[in-house]
């Protein structure tokens, strides 16, 4: 990272997600990326940060870290927690299918972002969420 | 968000504004519900609505389980570009009835 990249931290609860899509959206559109296309990156942001609320937390105090920055042909988000590390095996989208509310968040970010995965971190210190999306492929879909 | 509950015909018209996300949906769910409970069909007008989440997704989609175990109507009426293409990305677009205004719905019903 160098010192493009725009960081935000604040209190993982859900007052807190307004100003992180805000950034998101930002510096989508600062980056060259069509309004509809900054609004699904911040839609795929919130998800994840609501599941760091959510699932990760699960109530109980922490921060969330949102770092977002430019990289080859496209930007960079990465969201940094120190909740329970989780792995890509826990997300497990819901069938569509099925009318149900809840579970549609990892839906929502795989549709959204072209590259979804975790950073390796030390062991026991949280998560560090990395997503990808190419000015390319502005679409929703794969 | 901002929310407002109005009665047309025996309707319920709920209308939301705003962002609907983790922070608000909890209270638009609760108002949404306690329409259905207290039996009348309703009608969300999400016209207004600038941005919406998963959970305000979910909160839609308990209200119309709601209605159906009740068999009650319940309806999306002038849903907003923003609205539109998250329930197109959750594919529910096609599940939710959806009608351009409260009066094209009532004029309609029954």
């Amino acid at each position: 990272m160098n010192e493009t990249w725009k960081l935000l931290q604040l209190p993982a609860q859900a007052d807190s997600l307004q100003r992180l899509r805000a950034l998101v959206r930002e510096q989508a559109l600062a980056l060259g990326f069509a309004a509809g296309c900054a609004d699904d990156l911040a839609l795929a942001v919130n998800e994840a940060c609501m599941n760091v609320i959510q699932h990760g937390y699960r109530g109980a105090e922490g921060m969330i870290e949102l770092s977002v920055g430019a990289i080859d042909g496209g930007m960079e988000i990465r969201v940094r927690d120190k909740a329970t590390p989780v792995s890509m095996d826990d997300w497990r989208p819901r069938a569509l299918d099925e009318l149900r509310p809840g579970g549609l968040g990892v839906h929502f970010i795989r549709e959204i972002m072209d590259e979804v995965a975790y950073l390796p971190l030390p062991e026991q210190s949280g998560n560090l969420l990395s997503m990808k999306k190419y000015l390319n492929n502005q679409g929703v879909g794969k | 968000m901002s929310a407002d509950v109005r009665m047309q015909a025996e309707y319920a018209i709920f209308s939301l504004a705003g962002e609907i996300d983790l922070h608000s949906s909890p209270e638009a769910r609760k108002l949404i519900l306690t329409c259905l409970q207290d039996n009348r069909p309703t009608l969300v007008d999400l016209g207004d609505v600038a941005y919406i989440d998963s959970s305000g997704v979910a909160s839609l989609v308990e209200g119309f389980q709601l209605a159906r175990q009740r068999q009650l109507d319940f309806g999306l009426v002038r849903v907003s570009a923003a609205v539109l293409n998250v329930l197109k990305l959750a594919r529910l677009d096609k599940v939710f009835p959806l009608y351009p205004s409260v009066e094209e719905r009532i004029k309609n019903a029954g």
